[in-house]
């Protein structure tokens, strides 16, 4: 993945999405290298999980392009499969399988989409539950975990599937605070490993620590994009610093 | 509890009025007795195996009718409407009639007495089949088909694994409503010559003219079976939130 050098492994170009009448993104181009970390944060209902929702086909954009590893999005079958299993995805609510045990969360996909034989798919979801710290966890039901412990379940489950791009949408927004960071460490420790991401999060002590890039959205427009040095310390755009004053100092 | 209140009742009965009582047509000390009593469960047999094999075919195609109304695409939520309000709107008994004497003219095959109550049966309690699903699958969070989506899983997978068994556990309470509702259905279907519980008791007053006694065995023996199986549902149920439990 690394060797594709210049080349983005995600291209968004000129990216316009209806809801209805309600254009809820305005011609946003974006381009992600393999192995980048974007943070993408800006008020409630900007657009935000909108995006990145675009960029796994939970939402079909209507104009402008977007190319995923190779793959353009489009209404076919082959397209939608390929991208689906290039791309992982966190939600902000977790979305478990309440009834599955937390080691058949993880083996679900492996065993029915990729194929796995059982055992080899076991093997793979106690290596990743390892990774979120939680292999003790495996026979549990997801309610009787904690939202911290669910949320990382969760990315253990997408990892399962070793997909090369992991969205992620406000992945501790429905957090108690004391939980927020086992999570954000688990986000830490794979940025660390070179997965190329892509976060929704207002937590900007993550985005100054892992992000390589800044995104800033509003009314459904891309208006800022940077290094996160320039994006806290001389934002361009009036709308976003007004943002980050409200977020940084409440 | 049940069993005392049964007793206490029965008791009131006999001494009440024992002069218009004429049990001995089911006394089991008796040999005429015990035949006519054995002669009478016999259609046990048919009851259930009629009202099982219905409720498994209209639940298979209440789900396959459901699907198409959860459809983006209009033309399939208008089949879906149409099934359930057509086969909604034909009385039961109609039905039986109409599959075992209108369907053979129709189709050239002569169809069996067993075979005819099933189809009716089925398909009668298919439409409301169909509307329990519908209900079911649509009450499951739109992120679970999203998760389910992330993980790479196919429709039919996602129906199959993350779907259907949450919807399934939901809509318990209402497939065994279903299935208490077959099981009383199903006495219908001694109009045709099924011999099952109904037509058991019918031939019986008609032999021996003793139809208080007779519809009153008629009436407990539906009223067991029905307890029975409202037990059996209720211990899934509790089986099934003690499996997501532990
Ligand atoms: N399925 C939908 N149907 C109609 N409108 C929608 C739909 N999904 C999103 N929208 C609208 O699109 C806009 C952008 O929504 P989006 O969820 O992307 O915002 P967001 O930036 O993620 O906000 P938040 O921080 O609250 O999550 C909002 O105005 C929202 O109301
Ligand atoms: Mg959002």
């Amino acid at each position: 993945m690394a060797s594709k050098g210049a080349e983005p492994v995600i291209r968004m170009e000129g990216v316009s999405k209806f809801f209805g009448t309600f254009q809820a993104l305005k011609d946003v181009s974006l381009d992600v290298k393999s192995g980048e970390r974007v943070v993408v944060c800006g008020p409630s209902g900007s657009g935000k999980s909108t995006l990145i929702r675009c960029i796994n086909r939970l939402e079909k954009h209507e104009q402008g392009a977007i190319i995923v590893d190779g793959v353009t999005l489009n209404d076919s079958r082959s397209s939608l499969n390929a991208i689906r299993a290039k791309v992982g995805m966190v939600f902000q609510q977790f979305n478990l399988f309440p009834h599955l045990t937390v080691l058949e969360n993880l083996t679900l996909g492996p065993v029915r989409a990729r194929n796995m034989a059982r055992a080899q798919a076991n093997d793979l979801a106690m290596s990743y539950l390892e990774r979120v710290r939680i292999p003790e966890q495996a026979e549990k039901y997801p309610r009787q975990l904690s939202g911290g412990q669910q949320q990382r379940v969760a990315i253990a489950r997408s990892l399962c599937m070793e997909p090369e791009i992991m969205l992620f949408d406000e992945p501790t927004s429905a957090l108690d605070p004391e939980m927020i960071n086992e999570v954000l460490e688990v986000m830490t420790e794979l940025a660390s490993s070179g997965m190329t991401m892509v976060c929704v999060t207002h937590e900007m002590g993550f985005a100054r620590r892992v992000a390589d890039t800044m995104v800033f959205m509003d009314h459904g427009e891309l208006v800022e994009l940077a290094t996160p040095e320039t994006f806290f310390s001389a934002p361009e755009s009036q709308r976003c610093k007004e943002f980050l004053q409200k977020i940084l100092h409440h | 509890m049940m069993r005392v209140l049964l007793l206490l009742s029965m008791a009131a009965l006999l001494s009440g009025c024992s002069a218009q009582w004429g049990w001995y047509v089911v006394n089991p000390a008796t040999e005429s007795g015990l035949a006519n009593l054995k002669f009478l469960l016999s259609g046990l047999y048919y009851t259930v195996l009629l009202s099982l094999t219905a409720i498994l075919i209209s639940m298979v195609t209440g789900l396959l009718v459901a699907l198409p109304g959860l459809s983006e695409n209009r033309k399939l939520r208008a089949f879906n409407r149409l099934y359930v309000e057509l086969v909604r709107a034909v009385p039961i008994l109609v039905l039986i009639l109409w599959v075992y004497y209108g369907l053979p003219q129709l189709s050239g095959l002569a169809i069996s007495v067993f075979w005819a109550g099933v189809i009716a049966l089925a398909l009668s309690d298919s439409a409301f089949q169909a509307e329990i699903f519908r209900a079911g699958i649509q009450s499951i969070n739109r992120g679970q088909y999203e998760a389910a989506h992330s993980v790479s899983l196919s429709y039919a997978d996602t129906m199959r694994f993350v779907i259907l068994p949450q919807a399934i556990r939901r809509i318990l309470p209402a497939l065994g409503n279903q299935l208490v509702y077959m099981l009383k259905m199903s006495s219908l279907v001694s109009v045709i010559g099924m011999q099952e519980l109904t037509r058991k008791a019918n031939e019986l007053v008609v032999t021996e003219y003793r139809p208080l006694e007779i519809y009153t065995i008629l009436v407990l023996e539906y009223l067991v079976l029905i307890l029975i199986v409202s037990a059996g549902v209720r211990w899934l149920e509790r089986k099934m939130q003690a499996d997501e439990r532990n």
